[in-house]
């Protein structure tokens, strides 16, 4: 029979500061040199990371009580909106989320210099924010206007919520048009002018675990430079896709949705960015540790870039109008390369995710199990997975014959 | 001729409208680049003059005889290290590898004497770790 460990078995050495921890990097060299059944037996934690630009990511706050106390109509943090349809002092602020006074896309294309990601990563750097709120006034809640400055040390609670993160494999994204397009994934240059590619590939978290097996609900994480813990699955979590004999998806296929207090988190792992054209978003650090329960689990671990593909997409016509253009797929090492091969043109890759910095955060994870600050959990359920057969869904296209008008903004016929 | 330069003006010339006669007295298109005023009212101005050569060289002398001084600009591409989370965008777009990515260590770096500042870079930085940077000097 195999050679097993538990959690506790692990943590066990992990309190003991026994446990044997390396990268998702280094256990590709160790399982070559060892094999994957000795390798199995020594490494009690495997440490995975990715940093890049993820957008389904954003912030409850409860700022507590002005004086007269206020119920928070419409909140915004140096000028960006955050939402405000729950309790009175309780808002929730998206990455995403622009200044009313941001002019988009109106001069083509937009520089989208300051959102949503920006501002928490403000809030974390422990910078003065701008508060401003109104509200039409209620007896428990007289206060219609506020206006005032705070800091991350003023509120009550601040944590991040993101309900789409670390998405397993992503696609590469090229322009099969004939103008420049700004899209999430950057510039993308006309007539297949370059290859934009996502994830960590060989450090990524789900990448490193295909099935599931150890990450699910509960897990402790490395998010943002601080601890947090995976919430869900993320949303468009999608893990019956077709996958390589290794297991690992060939489309994006499983998320995380994930929490942590963001008083503890670091503004070098969640960063405000600006994509031209597109919008502003932020990159989030995301570490996962990987028990090394048997030795099938090692074997996920010790996936590398060369075992990873991932789809070509054109984002001219394919993905915005969901037609169907079969471009194939794209190796993960030849992405990393620098140039990929589509149908017999070399066209140079741009990364959109920190290889270097999801280098950096496993190995930061490492430490800190090592030096037993960290220990492993035991999901207390585990993530729907190939077998669930989630179906992934469209927005219908039903036309309302009512006359009713439920939001002006739309506009009459 | 087109050349890009920069004025310095004094806090007497700076109440003057000197471009106004640039276009009218001399027929020279200007293209405002950068501006600044300073709390002295000391002026600088980083401009794109174009014009016939006879203009172009009457316009200079014009500013000359004013006191105003005129310097050839030079601009420089700043890579801000601190502000770059290294995700190899920018490398993609750089026409002469000085911003270099590393294809061992994925790390990039950026060779300033390489940069023939062609501006790719500076849209495609999520970070806007990556800025136009105009030499010049204090206003007089």
């Amino acid at each position: 029979m195999s050679y097993t460990k538990t959690y506790e078995e692990i943590n066990e050495k992990i309190k003991k500061g026994q446990a044997v921890v390396v990268t998702a990097e280094e256990v590709i060299d160790i399982v070559k040199e060892k094999g994957y059944a000795q390798a199995a037996r020594e490494i009690d934690v495997v440490t995975t990371g990715t940093f890049g630009p993820m957008c389904s990511s954003g912030a409850f706050i409860n700022f507590g009580h002005s004086n007269p106390r206020i119920k928070m109509k419409k909140v915004w943090l140096n000028g960006v909106e955050a939402y405000t349809g729950i309790a009175a002092v309780d808002v929730y602020l998206g990455a995403g989320q622009l200044p009313e006074s941001d002019p988009e896309n109106k001069v083509y294309p937009g520089r989208f210099s300051y959102g949503g990601g920006h501002v928490i990563q403000d809030l974390v750097a422990g910078k003065e924010i701008r508060l401003e709120a109104v509200a039409y006034g209620t007896d428990c809640y007289p206060n219609r206007k506020l206006e005032t400055i705070i800091t991350l040390d003023d509120v009550n609670e601040a944590f991040m919520f993101n309900p789409r993160n670390a998405y397993q494999n992503y696609n590469c994204a090229v322009n099969l048009g004939d103008r420049p397009l700004y899209t999430y994934m950057g510039i993308l240059r006309p007539r297949l002018g370059n290859a934009a590619y996502s994830t960590s590939g060989q450090l990524s978290p789900l990448l490193n675990d295909p099935h599931y097996k150890t990450i699910g609900i509960g897990t402790r994480i490395f998010l943002g430079g601080g601890i947090g813990y995976v919430a869900w699955n993320g949303t468009q979590h999608h893990p019956n896709v077709s996958r390589g004999e290794n297991g690992v998806p060939q489309t994006p296929a499983g998320t995380l949705s994930v929490i942590g207090d963001l008083k503890q988190m670091d503004p070098n792992w969640l960063v405000g960015l600006s994509y031209i054209g597109y919008g502003a978003t932020m990159a989030v650090g995301i570490g996962i540790p990987i028990p090394i329960l048997d030795e099938e689990i090692l074997h996920y671990t010790a996936v590398k870039d060369e075992d990873i593909y991932c789809p070509i997409v054109d984002f001219f016509e394919g993905y915005p109008y969901k037609k169907d253009i079969d471009l194939g797929l794209a190796n993960f090492k030849e992405l990393k390369s620098g140039r990929i091969n589509i149908n017999g043109k070399q066209v140079v890759t741009t990364p959109q995710s920190s290889y270097p910095r999801a280098k950096k955060i496993a190995s930061i994870l490492k430490d800190w199990i090592a030096n037993g600050k960290f220990e492993i959990s035991q999901p207390v359920q585990m993530l729907p997975g190939a077998d669930a057969n989630i179906d992934f869904k469209s927005i219908p296209d039903r036309r309302p014959v009512n006359g009713i008008i439920f939001n002006s903004r739309m506009g009459g016929k | 001729m087109k050349n890009r330069i920069v004025l310095y003006f004094s806090a007497a010339q700076s109440e003057q409208p000197i471009i106004y006669q640039l276009v009218k007295e001399y027929d020279l298109v200007v293209n405002i680049l950068k501006a600044n005023i300073n709390p002295q009212k000391e002026g600088l101005m980083v401009m794109e003059l174009t014009g016939d050569k006879d203009n172009y060289e009457s316009g200079i002398n014009y500013l000359s005889g004013l006191g105003v001084s005129c310097e050839p600009l030079s601009q420089t591409v700043m890579w801000d290290e601190a502000l770059c989370i290294q995700c190899g965008a920018c490398a993609s777009f750089c026409p002469t590898e000085a911003l270099f990515m590393d294809r061992e260590s994925m790390e990039v770096s950026f060779d300033n004497s390489k940069c023939v500042v062609c501006g790719m870079c500076l849209e495609c930085c999520p970070t806007r770790a990556i800025n136009l940077h105009f030499d010049i000097r204090e206003a007089m």
